[in-house]
């Protein structure tokens, strides 16, 4: 295979400055562009995937140059299986959403090609920082990401979009500060143990006391629980997702928040497994409790889209919990949890999205009976609705089954009361599907369009991946598992062997 | 008695020499040279002068010396850039200073005047701002280098008073500047006394006014330390006032704001390298073996410095105060550097000094361009929906404000790592913490700028971009590349800035 993660960052770059170059009126010709670069870089990383190894547990696609080399900075970018399978939901997201939100860009401040070259920036910077091997090159993507983010909510977001931006840069900031402190702490170790040096692996190696190595998890932890977001660091989510534009909040709850979750398993396990160790119970906790909290509070959402965002909630405590399990099961479940949701929420937002534009409500009672007027937006609502809630068939079950699994053979009361966050499941999504989708036709909705050719060719990929790994997830786990069990082995952990309850 | 006639090593001290003749001649032209020609002529000697002692610094580059002036003046790897700093920052600056409608057209007639009237409409231009800008140049060029207390206040004047008058030149609102002048003066003349009272005592302590006669006794032990502990801290107020550290800060905001925009950038960015620079020497070189004695008062002094700048600034309401206490909690940044008191500090502490120096230069420059009819605005409530109407100003003043926040792929970035790591490596972890939370707090202020900028719908009396002007245009590009370029590909510089990093004693 010829392409390089280095190239596969230069496309979406280079797609930005044709863009740029663009005269502001020509908006069709910019998303024309922008729909074209995209689809480009998902063919690319299509090709990197099957020429992926996936029985190799090394970094694959390897690329070291020199940065800084004073401060031992390099430009080192690779592939595992987990960071394959991120940049390849990445990559696939990208078209649907930029297919998907055609329009998105008109009720922005600015020109619609402003807003494809922001998210082609914003493409880039994720498929480094899942990329990145540098932890130094991490912390550039991570925060410089934020920009662009900040600029699509800010900039073309609806309703108290400035304030929800502010919000979201500025926990974010914090977060990345903290973490930023710890890097320089991992920095001057490095300096004391044998040179200057930022390369994960490398620094994986380190000795360090174990408040030191306590302090460090923390700066980093706190960083991605903010990101993922964790209760009780959630509470810029729902403001965000409510003001950006359903393309923005499919990137932002989609690629942009799995950088937490992917982040704890590559920097806050590999690097720090004592701590790791320590406060697992604590994560373990704060997951459950994300996990019923998010559901409860979903139940109780007028709005779609900050329903939306506190499912999310509680699906990010699925992931983290998958992840603190310490269980090979758990860690692959986490992962495989991580892509699904990206397209579960994709479908959620998207279809959501278009059903607000055209009822120019986001208020779930303003719905009702869009099954008899647009079946298909309805029941691609509800499609999207059931592979939220994990129902059997769909991908999102064979994840949340994993992680359920893999928790329960070591934390088998956390893994009960996860399991009512799918009962909690069933409830805030049937819910809204019942009011919006059937029922009577409430009025104001009789005239309502249903889906257009462009949507249905933007969530026709997402429905088919969905149903597609439901039935046979197994293309995915083959790349995922051998590196998520690599990761549990290098901490020191085994799957504990199943035991049956009660007996002997 | 006899007399020795004083040995001067010429080519290292070319650069001040060249610096200050630039100087004289620009006087000369003042009093020769007729009045419509004189703002090219005097642009073009102090671009000259300032390129030619540029040049002149870096052709005597790797040389070291203790004794270029009778032991007066030392001149090694950290003086060379610190010279090269200035010098570049100076550069950048002028052409915002040539470029100014800013200054008064007579600067000795009283503010509203028959007098200046008179002067306005004739069309007068204070060119004398020439002459002045390259008076201070040569004292911040002699600051970081002189290695005698006597020297360091002659340098320390010599910069200080072309700045005090500058400080009063502006055009507009020319009450509010003479006042931030004589503000300037008198709290920098208090600082002075504070630092000669200081020197006295060093003298006391050890018998010796050279940088070498004080660090010997320090390290010898021998003297008395109530004397060295009192001369460190009146030295150190004189500096840490010149840095505007809290809590000797309280002229900043006011000179700030006062000052023409143009003299504004040329002080902040310049003024904190020469004022750093003769910092870090004094503490790595005389003081680095009483550490125990100044290392936690200036901990908690950078501390106050960050926090204390980062919170004020959330309140103010305009532009250039919101400047003046982020260059405050700046210097706190910088104090982590002499803090740090390593190899790595000090290179860190360059590294930031340039990069700041060249952003806040960028900034005051696209502060100049936001004008209405009664001149610049610089009142944040009218810059709202500055994006909408000037795109172009608008971001690249985000740029410069991602910078000071220290957004990755700008330099303020590597600056503020470099700074932090190497603060970290010495044990001052305490200030890390303080400096990462103050980062946190300063990010607040600068994005609610942004936020001004571009997600506040512009008021009715808005205020308008002044398209800018080539001298406008060629120091913010500059700014813009050279701030881009250090957050981007930051190694050559860091390398360059490695080797030289060594004071010698």
């Amino acid at each position: 295979m010829n392409i390089s993660l280095t190239l596969l960052m230069a496309l979406p770059l280079l797609g930005a400055a044709v863009l740029a170059a663009l005269p502001k009126t020509n908006g069709v010709l910019a998303k024309q562009i922008a729909l074209g670069s995209t689809i480009l870089v998902a063919l690319a990383t299509i090709s990197m995937a099957i020429g992926f190894e996936r029985d190799n547990v090394n970094l694959q696609y390897v690329e070291s140059h020199p940065w800084i080399p004073s401060f031992g900075i390099n430009y080192a970018v690779g592939l595992d299986g987990i960071s394959l399978v991120l940049i390849l939901m990445t990559t696939l997201l990208a078209p649907i959403v930029v297919l998907a939100g055609w329009n998105e860009s008109q009720n922005g401040r600015w020109s619609t090609k402003t807003f494809y070259i922001l998210i082609l920036v914003l493409e880039m910077m994720a498929i480094g920082v899942f990329a990145a091997t540098d932890v130094f090159l991490f912390y550039v993507f991570f925060e410089a990401m934020l920009v662009p983010v900040y600029f699509l909510i800010g900039g073309y977001g609806t309703g108290e979009r400035s304030a929800a931006a502010v919000k979201f840069l500025l926990y974010s900031l914090f977060g990345g500060l903290l973490m930023l402190a710890s890097i320089i702490g991992l920095y001057v170790l490095s300096g004391a143990q044998g040179g200057h040096t930022f390369d994960t692996q490398a620094l994986s190696q380190l000795q360090m006391s174990s408040t030191t190595q306590n302090l460090l998890f923390l700066g980093f932890f706190i960083a991605f629980a903010i990101k993922a977001p964790l209760w009780p660091f959630h509470t810029w989510l729902p403001d965000a997702a409510d003001s950006a534009t359903p393309g923005t909040s499919v990137l932002l709850l989609g690629v942009l928040d799995k950088v937490g979750t992917f982040g704890m398993i590559r920097y806050c396990l590999t690097l720090f497994p004592e701590a790791t160790k320590t406060f697992t119970p604590i994560i373990i906790t704060l997951s459950v409790i994300s996990i019923i909290y998010g559901a409860f509070l979903a139940i109780g959402q007028k709005d779609i889209k900050r329903l939306i965002a506190f499912t999310s909630i509680s699906h990010f405590g699925f992931i983290t919990m998958g992840i603190f399990a310490m269980t090979s099961q758990g860690h692959s479940g986490a992962t495989l949890y991580m892509f699904n949701h990206g397209f579960s929420t994709a479908a959620l937002f998207l279809v959501a999205g278009w059903m607000i534009s055209r009822r120019g409500s986001s208020t779930i009672s303003d719905f009702g009976g869009l099954q008899r007027v647009t079946p298909v937006m309805a029941w691609a609502f509800f499609f999207a609705g059931m592979s939220s809630l994990a129902l059997p068939g769909l991908s999102s079950f064979v994840s949340e089954f994993l992680v359920l699994v893999g928790t329960f053979t070591r934390y088998p009361v956390a893994a009960v009361i996860a399991t009512f966050g799918i009962v909690l499941a069933a409830l805030y999504i049937l819910i809204p599907v019942q009011r919006a989708l059937q029922g009577p036709t409430t009025a104001g909705n009789e005239n309502l369009p249903d889906l257009t050719l462009r949507e249905r060719v933007a969530i026709a990929p997402v429905v088919v991946i969905i149903l597609f790994l439901g039935f046979y997830p197994s293309p995915l786990l083959k790349v995922i598992n051998p590196a998520a069990t690599h990761v549990i082995s290098q901490m020191g952990f085994s799957d504990p062997a199943p035991t049956q309850l009660g007996g002997k | 008695m006899t007399f020795t006639a004083p040995v001067l090593n010429y080519a290292i001290l070319s650069p001040m020499l060249i610096v200050l003749a630039g100087a004289l001649i620009g006087v000369l032209v003042e009093a020769f040279v007729g009045k419509a020609l004189r703002p090219i002529v005097q642009l073009i000697l102090t671009v000259a002068t300032l390129l030619l002692a540029l040049v002149q610094v870096f052709r005597i580059r790797g040389s070291e010396s203790l004794s270029a002036a009778m032991g007066s003046v030392v001149f090694d790897g950290p003086g060379f850039l610190f010279q090269a700093a200035i010098l570049i920052i100076s550069i950048i600056s002028v052409f915002l200073i040539a470029d100014n409608e800013n200054f008064t057209a007579l600067a000795a007639a009283i503010p509203g005047s028959a007098e200046e009237q008179a002067a306005i409409q004739q069309g007068n231009k204070v060119t004398e701002v020439f002459p002045l800008t390259l008076f201070a140049v040569a004292g911040m060029m002699l600051f970081p280098v002189s290695s005698d207390l006597i020297t360091l206040f002659v340098a320390l004047e010599m910069l200080s008073l072309p700045l005090y008058l500058m400080a009063g030149l502006s055009r507009r609102r020319r009450l509010l500047s003479q006042e931030a002048a004589l503000k300037y003066f008198l709290l920098g003349a208090f600082a002075s006394a504070f630092f000669l009272f200081g020197a006295a005592y060093l003298y006391g302590y050890s018998g010796d006014v050279t940088f070498s006669g004080i660090r010997d006794s320090v390290v010898g032990g021998s003297g008395n330390d109530i004397f060295l502990l009192i001369g460190i801290a009146f030295i150190s107020i004189g500096l840490l006032f010149k840095v505007g550290a809290v809590p000797f800060h309280a002229w900043t905001p006011d000179v700030y704001q006062g000052a023409p925009t143009a003299v504004t950038a040329f002080m902040a960015a310049a003024t904190k390298v020469a004022a750093f620079g003769a910092m870090l020497r004094i503490y790595y070189t005389i003081f680095a073996n009483a550490e125990w004695s100044w290392t936690p008062l200036l901990s908690g002094i950078a501390i106050i410095t960050m926090l204390f700048g980062s919170f004020v600034a959330i309140a103010q309401r305009d532009v250039k105060r919101m400047l003046a206490y982020s260059s405050i909690a700046h210097a706190g940044f910088l104090l982590a550097g002499v803090i740090a008191l390593n190899k790595a500090g000090l290179a860190a502490s360059i590294f930031y000094l340039f990069a700041y120096g060249v952003a806040t230069v960028g900034a005051f420059a696209v502060v100049t361009l936001v004008r209405d009819s009664a001149g610049e605005v610089t009142d944040l409530n009218r810059w709202t929906g500055l994006g909408k109407r000037s795109p172009w100003v608008a971001s690249v003043f985000a740029f410069f404000l991602l910078a000071f926040a220290g957004i990755p792929l700008t330099s303020g970035f590597i600056g503020k790592f470099s700074i932090f790591s190497a603060a970290y490596e010495s044990g001052a972890q305490g200030v890390v913490i303080a400096g990462v939370l103050s980062s946190a707090v300063a990010a607040f202020f600068y994005i609610r700028v942004i936020v001004l900028m571009f997600f506040t719908d512009s008021h009715e009396d808005a205020t308008t971009v002044v398209i800018p002007s080539v001298l406008t245009r060629i120091t913010v590009i500059f700014s813009f590349v050279i701030t881009v370029a250090l957050g981007v590909y930051p190694a050559p510089l860091i390398d360059f800035i490695n080797k030289f990093a060594t004071f010698i004693r």
